[in-house]
């Protein structure tokens, strides 16, 4: 067996670390763990979605302390911790914005992956890790919002539990199946519960390959090209640890003023009447980290075709690796791809508006012409670009960054390093 | 049932297609008028004479049809009223109670444990005394409709002369701010209906102001609270985020670019 380790700490520590060998892990991957040198603060998102999952679980244990689901009591209950459990508000208000939070952040940490290409070999189960983390954190977002039981936690509820009826043949049986009866109903509620305690911790387990997958290779840059040496690298502590602290102070700033200031501001106002299922709200829609995936779902006019498509747009970043072709990972060395990444962001921004319009007029026109880019920039411009692009000269390494930008000389001192 | 699975059907349908109903009225309906509240803003108060006030119009006036289930008596304490005071006006309403001793239902005067009372027996008394339309709760009502506390102020006032072809059903009025404009509930702030214990002057526009905040710290209780908690947590913040900063500079100094 393996017992040629031999700690190297001394005292109580060493006594533990023999026995259980905490201290060398904690060291290797939290202290020394050697880290690029030159990441930006868009690598911030990554540690800012652990921390948000930890908000999330944290607060959801103390809500689900006092939370009941049963259909004749859950917005009953829901009241009750925001008047009479002691700072139930403040718990209640951190969670429904945290998600909103959590979403934000892992939303900025993909799309930072992509324009760095930090799903490029060999990272592309760590990628692949990432895109199951985001769809359990759809399904638990979405099983959160059923929970208080108002008119949007229902008829959101009902249609999207009523797109597993576009499943040929067995639609009905399927979601009935989930429904637990002939329509959404407290069997639904008590599962969505059930499963909203459940996934989180599934989440974590994901982080936690998402981390050995990362740590395999260590963290991308900016530049895409792996260290070198150490020159090129610094101690995730105190470098790394202080970086991410001051992100943490900036992001807690943001979410407080949600929380305190703008609490109700990213729901939805008929969210507080109670579910009535009599009684259809004119316009059912989705919160708004979903507003995206609702227009590509909207922008077909075929149930099948549009929940095809619309669980297709988060499925083929699995695909993503294998997709773009081009063996430049950074997108600061592809002056194509850089334009083509930028309309992407303005892409999805304009899928996100969409979604919030009703389907009349120009917007589903819109809405069409916004999926089909999607599409077209994971299916045809990246494997093209791959081909075509000419890319821009890159450096030899982290430590050597200049070489045809702008500041040549200033680039010689420290090429001796090398 | 078979009539509720057609809804159902039709409204995923609607959804699935890329069909889901527009709302016409949201079109039509205007926006509701800009007002200033004292509770607006990062040091926004509730003005404990305004609640004081809705709260008497809300007894008067709106408690002879809407309940609060969520909102209780004794939480009157938080918009400065005693123990004595919160037991008096606990006291103008009746609740049932029970069962007894002897298996009856009874009627009561309400403690301040018990919740601002639905005056009607069941949805189905409310809804024969409406004309079929079941009075809502108001515990969340400024929370619960887009357009928050403006909105409920506008349809307070918002009655007009219906135009000629507006095919008002009896027991509607219309109303300029409510969505499709045929409300079920009269026109209810007019001159005179209630007399301001502290003499200010009872104006319909006073009324839907006091009303309306005391419905927005019905819906908001903790308000105060929160935003006194927020100023100092986020100046913590600011003053640590910027610590923070100022080592991260300090460590980062020995790193060559």
């Amino acid at each position: 067996m393996a017992t040629d380790y031999q700690t190297p700490y001394k005292g109580v520590l060493g006594w533990l670390d023999d026995r259980l060998p905490v201290i060398n892990f904690a060291d290797q991957h939290l202290r020394f763990y050697p880290t690029p040198k030159n990441l930006t603060y868009a690598w911030n998102f990554g540690s800012l979605a652990g921390i948000a999952l930890v908000i999330m679980i944290v607060t959801g244990i103390a809500l689900a302390m006092h939370y009941t689901p049963h259909t004749d009591y859950a917005f009953a209950s829901i009241q009750k911790i925001m008047r009479d459990v002691n700072y139930g508000w403040l718990l209640r208000y951190i969670h429904m914005n945290g998600a909103s939070f959590f979403f934000i952040v892992v939303y900025i940490h993909m799309f930072r992956g992509l324009y760095y290409g930090s799903y490029k070999q060999p990272r592309e189960v760590l990628w692949g890790l990432g895109v199951i983390i985001l769809l359990l954190m759809m399904a638990t977002a979405f099983m959160g919002y059923t929970l208080p039981w108002g008119q949007m936690s229902y008829w959101g509820a009902t249609v999207i539990t009523n797109m597993f009826s576009a499943v040929p043949v067995f639609g009905d049986e399927i979601t009935r199946w989930l429904w637990g009866g002939f329509a959404v109903g407290n069997p639904t509620l008590q599962r969505f519960f059930s499963l909203h305690y459940l996934l989180p911790f599934l989440i974590v387990g994901a982080v936690m390959l998402h981390l050995v997958a990362l740590h395999r290779y260590g963290s991308n840059n900016p530049t895409g090209i792996e260290p070198k040496g150490h020159q090129d690298q610094v101690p995730f502590h105190p470098y790394y640890t202080v970086k991410d602290l001051f992100g943490l102070g900036v992001f807690l700033i943001a979410l407080s003023l949600f929380v305190f200031y703008a609490p109700n501001y990213l729901g939805h106002a008929i969210n507080y009447q109670p579910a009535d299922p009599l009684v259809t709200p004119p316009h059912i829609v989705p919160e708004w980290y979903f507003l995206p995936f609702y227009t590509i779902l909207r922008a077909v006019p075929n149930k099948l075709g549009g929940v095809l498509l619309m669980f297709g747009s988060v499925l083929i970043l699995f695909a993503l690796p294998w997709l773009d072709r081009s063996p430049v990972r950074s997108g600061r060395y592809r002056p194509l791809f850089k334009q083509f990444f930028w309309l992407l962001v303005l892409d999805v921004l304009v899928l996100g508006y969409v979604g919030a319009m009703p389907p009349s007029g120009i917007w589903p026109t819109i809405g069409r012409v916004a999926t089909a880019y999607y599409f077209i920039f994971f299916l045809v411009i990246l494997p093209l670009l791959g081909v075509f692009e000419r890319p821009k000269p890159r450096p030899h390494s982290i430590s050597q960054p200049v070489l045809s930008d702008r500041a040549q000389p200033a680039a010689a001192p420290t090429s001796p390093a090398e | 049932m078979a009539k509720f699975r057609n809804l159902l059907a039709a409204a995923i349908a609607a959804a699935g297609l890329g069909l889901a109903p527009v709302p016409v009225e949201a079109a039509e309906t205007p926006a509701p008028p800009e007002h200033t509240w004292q509770f607006e803003g990062v040091f926004g108060t509730f003005d404990r004479a305004t609640v004081q006030r809705g709260l008497q119009v809300f007894n008067t006036v709106c408690s002879a049809c809407h309940g609060m289930k969520y909102v209780h008596f004794r939480n009157l304490k938080d918009i400065g009223y005693n123990k004595d005071q919160v037991e008096a006006i606990a006291a103008q309403y009746t609740v049932t109670d029970g069962p007894n001793d002897q298996g009856e239902m009874y009627q009561r005067p309400a403690e301040p444990t018990d919740a601002f009372p639905f005056p009607y027996k069941n949805k189905e008394a409310a809804k024969n005394a409406n004309n079929g339309a079941v009075p809502p709760d108001l515990s969340v009502i400024t929370n619960a409709r887009p357009g928050g506390p403006e909105y409920v102020r506008a349809v307070l006032l918002g009655y007009e002369k219906a135009p000629e072809d507006a095919n008002l059903s009896p027991g509607q009025y219309w109303n300029k701010y409510y969505p499709s404009h045929k409300i079920s509930m009269p026109q209810m702030l007019v001159q005179g209906v209630v007399d301001y214990q502290d003499g200010t002057k009872a104006t319909p526009k006073q009324m839907a102001h006091d009303v309306t905040a005391f419905l927005h710290w019905a819906s908001n209780p903790h308000m105060e609270e929160r935003k006194r908690l927020g100023l100092k947590v986020i100046l913590f913040l600011i003053v640590l985020t910027a610590m923070l900063y100022a080592v991260q500079r300090k460590i980062w100094a020995d790193v060559e670019k």
